[in-house]
């Protein structure tokens, strides 16, 4: 259920406390000695966790172990995360070149057998050094893993590494749900690009069938002492067993709010608003005369669209109110969209930012997505702040989210995967809708532009980030603006 | 479809936009409190005496009004107790028992009667029904009169078998029941034992074959394992998420302010000072405090203020910052003292006054966005074991309110003074509090509300409960 995680050294009291100096990118204070930060700084990160974790799946094919495999390592990057993805079958094209058929499954090929071990090591290798020497956190070693014998391999391995183990079984009966997967995810695979539907059908079933007979599913009994999650037809059921810490609960928790029911997300920004007019950032201000227009034009948009059942998120802004209010449908407003808090630059120009806080400016031009603004908050503290908003999407079906740059930004991230890096220079214009719809292992993007001009509000990273550089160099990529 | 642009109107006191309508008695389209179900849902309890039924009912209702969903527990015992005023010993329970058993019934509609008139009248949201409804008969009476009422059902089954957990639960809690007033130890175990035996008998566990159209989960040995089956909606997921991460290992939570800032000393509220000299020695004070406590495995946690991490400095040991922690955002009016708020926003330090709950600062926040945001806090509190938290006035308050079960009206004025430890112990269905002052001299930050919270007030009566500063 728990554990004692994280350390308590016992350090002897200090006679004094030990001065703090405020880290001047993320604001975060910090011990320092004769000026020098010193090290030793915890800070919140989502699993204070001593051990890395290995996630492994367990599962007939076709039971949707890449798709969760896929979709978990995107979270948790997304949330801070490191983790990374090994698919066996990955490792198996590689070693062998052609796949010729389910033959190369069979219980009985010694030939294939000694390969697929051979891949399943190859793999562990690369997740140790992952785990130990690249900084992962969390590993997920995406394959059958069918076989009590070969999870106990697994086992054996993590305990030697000093790794958690914690398993995802994925068991369904339904002929429907499996047909489903081998259309969307099987027929395009590699192995079988030279074959037509009907033949690859055939020869993924057989592959099946190779896996049933020695298929040992996570025992009640037997297997009472591993930490695991066995989810029961694509969610309908789960049973969940020794969970032992913070990131474990976590995964348990996404893995029971995910659903494969075919929907899409729309993500838009508010109307122009009149600061996106005069160039200026955050603030509360309302609708631009072509704000208003985009507000009808959306709402058309949305009629047209035809959406059974859609929901409508706004933030708590004026105008992202104002935009839904032009939808004409219930609506709900979440304070966790709101726009970043830019602090003690909120409402200024980006010229004027340079002339007040050119430091602050320039830092920021350096890491932008871990860049605090004095008083306000960073693109890391957005994602932690949307992090329900997420899970609630995830839960949800049709809904049209309206929102914000820098929230747009950060929710897109997740959807598409990109990275800490990529995240804050996203481009979200004003005045496009986005409509993703999940397929197969990732998300469809379709950007519509609702025809109606607006600003341009994107700032591009300008070549010369240095603290030292001039005025013109900082406000080089400032979009222009009345 | 209409084209005229609504007009919006900022609510005062929450900072929420609104359409402007001149006819009141049109539903706003925008909702702005979290839509966590579309019907009311009943929560059910299932499994034999002792295995924690009521222990998870109060604390689930703790929680889930804590987050703003107004919630009660209906216990069909208490019902029982009121009807047959003395109890005599187990008999009343046996299967054959025909009198007991007509007024056990007629206790169990009483409870759902009193449900559905929460519900419907009183704007409950979730309402738990706490009994052990071992029968599939029983169960099924509770699920169609929530059916007749659009009303959707969650069943939380407890199942446990180790014979020390029982045995320890009825130590806890049943041998200071009513029911065992008046008996010896000995007397009550013997006669709950066999009370539990007659449940026995008639105890038919949900079925995962038979039951698997309904929405329930099922607890192991006290959370080692759980069987989740068809969650329905976002509560219903928020339940199974808070229940798979409660646990009943002893352990304290202990709970404190930051030393007396420079900003304290001046009377001016937020900002993010150092500690004044007095807060220095407090934080010295406490460190010796923590370390006389010898408390095994201690975590801390701080805000990512300067005066909460100066405080944890001096401990010793290795800290955790949470921005989660960060006192309330007094937004336009941080680093004001409250004569300046009084002078410059007259209004709104009079709105605070009347609703100081729901007001949110104007730029800033309320004490409703601090409790959203401390969920998580909350939720890793519970994971967790020895715990203590460095924090801030606000936030403690609200931290404590989830403790202590206190409502949203009270939250705001809990006295949370400096320089004073919080000591807080699980304890049968509850938490016993210790209060710990480690006798080093503060100023007082508790500003009581004043009598008179009208707009049109005299500055002087808006200012009588501001304590002194310098």
């Amino acid at each position: 259920m728990n554990s004692g995680e994280g350390c308590s050294e016992e350090i002897p009291l200090p006679s004094s406390p030990r001065e703090l100096t405020q880290n001047p990118l993320k604001k975060i204070w910090i011990p320092c000695k004769n000026g020098l930060p010193e090290k030793h700084i915890f800070q919140r990160k989502v699993c204070m966790t001593n051990c890395p974790t290995l996630i492994v799946t367990v599962g007939l094919p076709a039971r949707g172990k890449t798709y969760i495999s896929k979709k978990l390592t995107r979270y948790l990057n997304w949330i801070g995360v490191p983790t990374k993805e090994f698919n066996v079958g990955q490792y198996r094209r590689e070693c062998v070149k052609i796949y010729k058929s389910f033959e190369f499954f069979s219980p009985d090929n010694e030939e294939g057998l000694k390969i697929r071990k051979q891949c399943a090591s190859a793999a562990l290798n690369d997740v140790r050094q992952y785990l130990t020497d690249e900084g992962g956190q969390v590993a997920v070693f995406d394959a059958t893993n069918t076989t009590r014998e070969r999870r106990d391999t697994i086992t054996r391995f993590a305990e030697q590494n000093g790794f958690k183990v914690f398993f995802v079984e994925s068991v369904c009966e339904d002929p429907a749900v499996i047909n489903e997967n081998i259309v969307q995810v099987k027929l395009g695979s590699p192995d079988y690009t030279h074959c037509n539907t009907d033949e690859a059908v055939e020869d993924f079933m057989k592959r099946i069938k190779c896996y049933e007979n020695s298929y040992q599913t996570l025992d009640e009994v037997l297997d009472r002492d591993l930490s695991y999650i066995k989810i029961i037809d694509v969610g309908r059921r789960y049973l969940v067993n020794r969970v032992q810490d913070h990131i474990q609960s976590r995964i348990v928790y996404y893995l029971m709010n995910i659903h494969i029911t075919p929907r899409s997300i729309y993500l838009c920004r508010h109307g122009e608003s009149d600061m996106n007019v005069k160039g200026r950032i955050g603030g509360d201000s309302g609708l631009s005369l072509r704000g208003k227009d985009f507000a009808r034009r959306l709402g058309q948009f949305i009629q047209k669209q035809d959406i059974s059942d859609l929901k409508v998120w706004t933030s708590q802004m004026k105008r992202t109110i104002q935009t839904a209010e032009g939808l004409n449908v219930p609506y709900e407003q979440w304070k966790a969209l709101n726009e970043i808090d830019a602090g003690v630059c909120e409402e200024m120009m980006y010229e004027e930012i340079q002339d007040h806080h050119p430091l602050e400016f320039a830092l920021r031009d350096q890491d932008k997505y871990r860049y605090r603004y004095p008083k306000g908050e960073s693109y890391e503290d957005l994602v932690q702040r949307l992090e329900p908003v997420i899970m609630e999407l995830e839960r949800q079906e049709n809904v049209l989210v309206i929102c914000h740059q820098a929230v747009m930004r950060c929710l897109l991230a997740y959807f598409l995967d990109k990275s800490a890096e990529e995240l804050p220079y996203l481009k979200c214009p004003l005045h496009t809708v986005l409509k993703l719809t999940p397929v197969a292992y990732g998300c469809k993007v379709e950007s519509i532009f609702l025809n109606v001009d607006a600003v341009n509000t994107h700032r591009d990273r300008p070549e010369n980030v240095e603290v030292s550089r001039m005025a013109e160099e900082a406000l080089y990529t400032v979009p222009a603006h009345q | 479809m209409s084209h005229k642009q609504t007009k919006l109107t900022q609510n005062p006191l929450q900072k929420i936009w609104v359409p402007w309508m001149s006819s009141k008695l049109s539903r706003r389209r925008g909702s702005s409190v979290p839509q966590f179900t579309n019907s009311p849902t009943m929560i059910v309890m299932v499994g034999l005496p002792a295995r924690g039924k009521t222990y998870i009912s109060k604390k689930l209702t703790r929680y889930l009004n804590w987050i703003g969903v107004p919630t009660k527990v209906f216990n069909v015992g208490q019902y029982r107790r009121d009807a047959v005023r003395t109890y005599k010993n187990f008999e009343f329970f046996r299967p054959d028992n025909e009198e007991a058993m007509k007024i056990r019934k007629a206790c169990a509609r009483s409870a759902l009667s009193d449900v559905g008139t929460y519900f419907m009248l009183e704007h409950g949201q979730a309402a738990v029904f706490d009994a052990t409804n071992t029968t599939r008969e029983r169960r099924e009476i509770i699920l169609s009169y929530a059916k007749d009422n659009g009303y959707k059902v969650f069943f939380i089954e407890s199942i446990c078998d180790d014979p020390e957990i029982i045995a320890e639960n009825i130590k806890q809690v049943k041998l200071s029941s009513p029911d065992y007033i008046d008996c010896d130890k000995e007397e009550a175990v013997a006669d709950f034992l066999k009370r539990i035996e007659c449940y026995k008998v008639t105890y038919v566990p949900l079925d995962d074959d038979k039951d698997s159209h309904l929405s329930y989960i099922k607890i192991f040995n006290v959370g080692s394992r759980y069987l989740v089956n068809r969650v329905q909606d976002h509560i219903q997921s928020r339940i199974v998420y808070y229940l798979m991460n409660i646990h009943v290992t002893p352990r304290t939570i202990y709970l404190c302010r930051h030393g007396e800032s420079e900003l304290n000393l001046v009377g001016r509220i937020g900002g993010d000072s150092g500690l004044s000299p007095r807060g220095s020695q407090f934080a010295g004070a406490l460190g010796k405090y923590i370390k006389s406590q010898s408390i095994p495995d201690l975590k801390v946690w701080t805000s990512h203020m300067k005066r909460t991490i100066q405080t944890a400095e001096a401990l010793g040991v290795a800290y955790e910052q949470w921005k989660a922690l960060n006192e309330i955002d007094a937004g336009v009016c941080e680093d004001l003292t409250y004569e300046e708020i009084q002078a410059n926003y007259p209004e709104e330090f009079a709105l605070r006054d009347q609703d100081k709950y729901r007001y949110r600062y104007p730029k800033g926040e309320s004490y409703e966005d601090l409790v959203q945001r401390l969920e998580p806090v909350i939720m890793e509190l519970e994971r967790q074991e020895n715990v203590l938290v460095v924090c801030h006035q606000a936030v403690m308050r609200c931290l404590l309110a989830y403790f202590l079960d206190k409502s949203a009206e009270e939250l705001p004025y809990l006295k949370c003074p400096l320089h004073t430890v919080l000591k807080l112990t699980p304890v049968a269905y509850g938490c016993k509090v210790e209060s710990v002052s480690l006798n080093i001299e503060a100023v007082n930050t508790h500003r009581d509300r004043p009598a008179n919270v009208e707009v049109s007030r005299e500055p002087e009566e808006a200012l009588l409960t501001v304590p002194d500063h310098i």
